[in-house]
């Protein structure tokens, strides 16, 4: 019997790599799978009142979403703040990561980790932080008003769309280090010299080689942190005020308080959509860009 | 022509406290392919990269057709360099390659058409043009590196190990390709191998480097016949050292007394000083006979063969003479198989294949 099994598991390419891939498989289906499929068939009912759910199939979830401006506002102001987001990242990460892939000589991976030290802590921990240097009673307020710089507290630090843009900034940045840090470190350095000593300034030879050389591992980061981004509640939740709410404050909001559960299905629906899109978008973007300049 | 087309001014590289350049001075004919020839370790790359801007000596001035240019960046110098991994543009092909330098020289575009198309000839690669990296050979890419380098007609080609990871049979090809291709179109090469045989073969003149200094520097039969110092004839060629005491000295001659063989009157090109034994003497093994008969040459010595290795276009004898404390390479084309059953043999010299040479 079980020899019978071995010859079969043995012949078969197929039958090893689904084996081996079944329990990966397996939690994809249960934890993520079948609930997004719950949520997509929930975003076609009507919640009647606060327990009833009428289960007769309708597009009216998904038409209420338009029609209601706040929902659209908040859609576009997630996109808006994940996109800050992302570009900040990438414009303080790049240099970083160029700087250790090609002048830190000895012990990169100390520097690697001292980076991602940070982010040892958890995210929530990390956000409160914020919290006391943004504060109206904050550290920067504070010492500037103490420093007489300042007669009344900067009010845009805290509870407000610059609070959350910061906040989860540097929540992502470790995770922009690693994809951008590995696709700078793969270029051979031979290809910038040959770049400078075929006529090219320094200037050039970056835009010309290094980074089109590196715009895997911008896509990469791209990816990594505005997907997430988007999504992200704790930080407006905790930060954001009436200013820096998001799309996804409103769709927890359905699934409790508000009591929607069909909108908040067809909201959360939307925004997949619309990240899937604009994943897309940037993944093409980047690629004629690519061409382009080369 | 320009006897000093490329002035290398007491040229020192420092790294930490590494002197990987020490001290350096020569000059490069206008034309001429010089090759830097040494171990790894012993500063030739150093030298190159300093000639193409990618390092700055620490102390020293270099000079290029009588322009300073020891401070110029890369990009300014009348230099390109075939890496040793050619560094080739991965995200280019070929011919976007050999154009990425053209751009700047400010040509037109049937210019810059022509030359990539003229380059693309000498070097035998047309037809490659779409191609990229990852779909050319290493013989292919090598040449796309060199096409890229020459395209641009710089003043100095400098080519560092560009042949070094090739296989044997392409090497010698590319050799004998790249020597016609210089003489053809008369640009100056610098060339920084460690393989000697490859910088004998190709090359007008050679430097020899061993920790940071020039050991030896000239035509490549000069290296081979009469090295200067006992670090060049070992590394060039094969060679055996016998210990050697030197006694009084009459004219270009100096007395000589070498282990196992006698005292003898050899020639003195070196200045070697008289009653010294921080010489060498040093016989190459395909300038000695071996013999089962006694010859009449000036020396001649009883020995017995250890061991025998057959190399295709000669065979190698180790050998144990009378005197002598150490076996004896002899290299050989012409003998008798049978005639050496009982190991039995003579092995001569003739006088003038023996040097002398200083020890440092």
């Amino acid at each position: 019997m079980l020899q019978s099994w071995r010859k079969l598991y043995a012949k078969s390419e197929n039958t090893q790599a689904y084996s081996l891939l079944s329990p990966a498989l397996i939690l994809v289906a249960v934890a993520m799978l079948v609930p997004m499929m719950l949520m997509l068939s929930f975003s076609f009912f009507t919640q009647v009142s606060m327990m009833e759910i009428d289960f007769s199939f309708t597009f009216q979830r998904y038409i209420d979403f338009f029609q209601k401006n706040l929902l659209v506002t908040l859609l576009i102001k997630s996109v808006k703040i994940s996109f800050l987001v992302t570009l900040i990242t990438l414009i303080t990460a790049y240099p970083v990561c160029y700087y250790i892939a090609f002048y830190v000589k000895k012990n990169k991976m100390l520097w690697l980790v001292l980076l991602t030290l940070p982010f040892w802590t958890s995210y929530l921990l990390r956000v409160f932080s914020w919290k006391i240097i943004l504060g109206t009673k904050g550290v920067i307020n504070s010492s500037l008003i103490n420093a007489g710089l300042l007669s009344e507290p900067l009010t845009f630090l805290m509870y407000s769309e610059t609070a959350v843009v910061i906040t989860l900034t540097h929540a992502w940045a470790a995770f922009a280090l690693l994809p951008l840090y590995v696709s700078l470190e793969k270029i051979d350095f031979s290809l910038i010299e040959a770049g400078r000593d075929l006529g090219l300034s320094r200037f050039e030879v970056f835009w010309k080689i290094t980074f089109p050389l590196s715009l895997p591992g911008v896509i990469g980061a791209i990816l990594i942190i505005f997907i997430p981004t988007v999504g992200d509640y704790v930080t407006p939740a905790l930060l954001g005020g009436t200013d820096g709410r998001m799309l996804s404050n409103m769709i927890q909001a359905y699934f409790g308080k508000a009591n929607n559960i069909p909108l908040g299905a067809a909201s959360a629906t939307i925004m997949l959509t619309t990240v899937a899109i604009i994943t897309i978008i940037v993944s093409n973007v980047t690629k004629r860009l690519t061409q382009r300049l080369s | 022509m320009n006897n000093s087309f490329i002035q290398i001014n007491n040229i020192s590289k420092h790294f930490a406290d590494v002197k990987a350049v020490d001290d350096v001075s020569f000059e490069i004919k206008e034309g001429e392919f010089f090759s830097l020839l040494g171990p790894s370790g012993c500063g030739k790359t150093t030298l190159l990269r300093l000639l193409a801007g990618f390092e700055y000596p620490t102390t020293g001035n270099l000079f290029i057709d009588g322009v300073d240019i020891t401070e110029l960046s890369p990009d300014k110098r009348p230099t390109n360099m075939v890496f040793q991994n050619y560094a080739i543009f991965p995200h280019l092909n070929v011919e976007k390659n050999i154009q990425f330098g053209l751009r700047k020289l400010g040509l037109s575009n049937d210019e810059i058409n022509n030359r990539v198309k003229d380059v693309l000839t000498l070097v035998k690669l047309e037809g490659y043009e779409e191609r990229f990296s990852n779909q050319l050979s290493g013989g292919q890419r090598q040449r796309v590196a060199l096409a890229r380098a020459l395209v641009r007609q710089p003043k100095v080609l400098l080519l560092d190990e560009p042949l070094g990871a090739l296989d044997k049979k392409l090497r010698d090809e590319m050799q004998l390709e790249l020597r016609t291709l210089q003489k053809n179109i008369g640009i100056t090469f610098v060339f920084v191998t460690h393989d000697q045989q490859e910088a004998i073969s190709m090359s007008d003149r050679v430097a020899v480097m061993n920790n940071g200094k020039i050991q030896q520097l000239s035509a490549p039969n000069e290296l081979y016949k009469n090295p200067e110092n006992i670090f060049v004839s070992d590394f060039i060629g094969e060679t055996n050292f016998l210990k050697v005491m030197t006694k009084s000295s009459e004219g270009e001659f100096i007395n000589a007394s070498i282990e196992g063989l006698g005292e003898f009157k050899i020639k003195n090109n070196l200045n070697i000083a008289e009653n010294s034994s921080d010489v060498v003497c040093s016989v190459r093994p395909e300038s000695m006979m071996i013999s089962k008969v006694k010859s009449d040459w000036d020396i001649c010595l009883e020995a017995k063969i250890r061991q025998t290795s057959y190399l295709g276009e000669m065979t190698r004898f180790y050998v144990e003479a009378k005197g002598i404390d150490k076996v004896i390479t002899v290299s050989s084309q012409h003998f008798d198989n049978q005639s050496f059953a009982d190991n039995e043999c003579f092995i001569s010299i003739s006088l003038e294949d023996i040097s002398i040479l200083n020890k440092k």
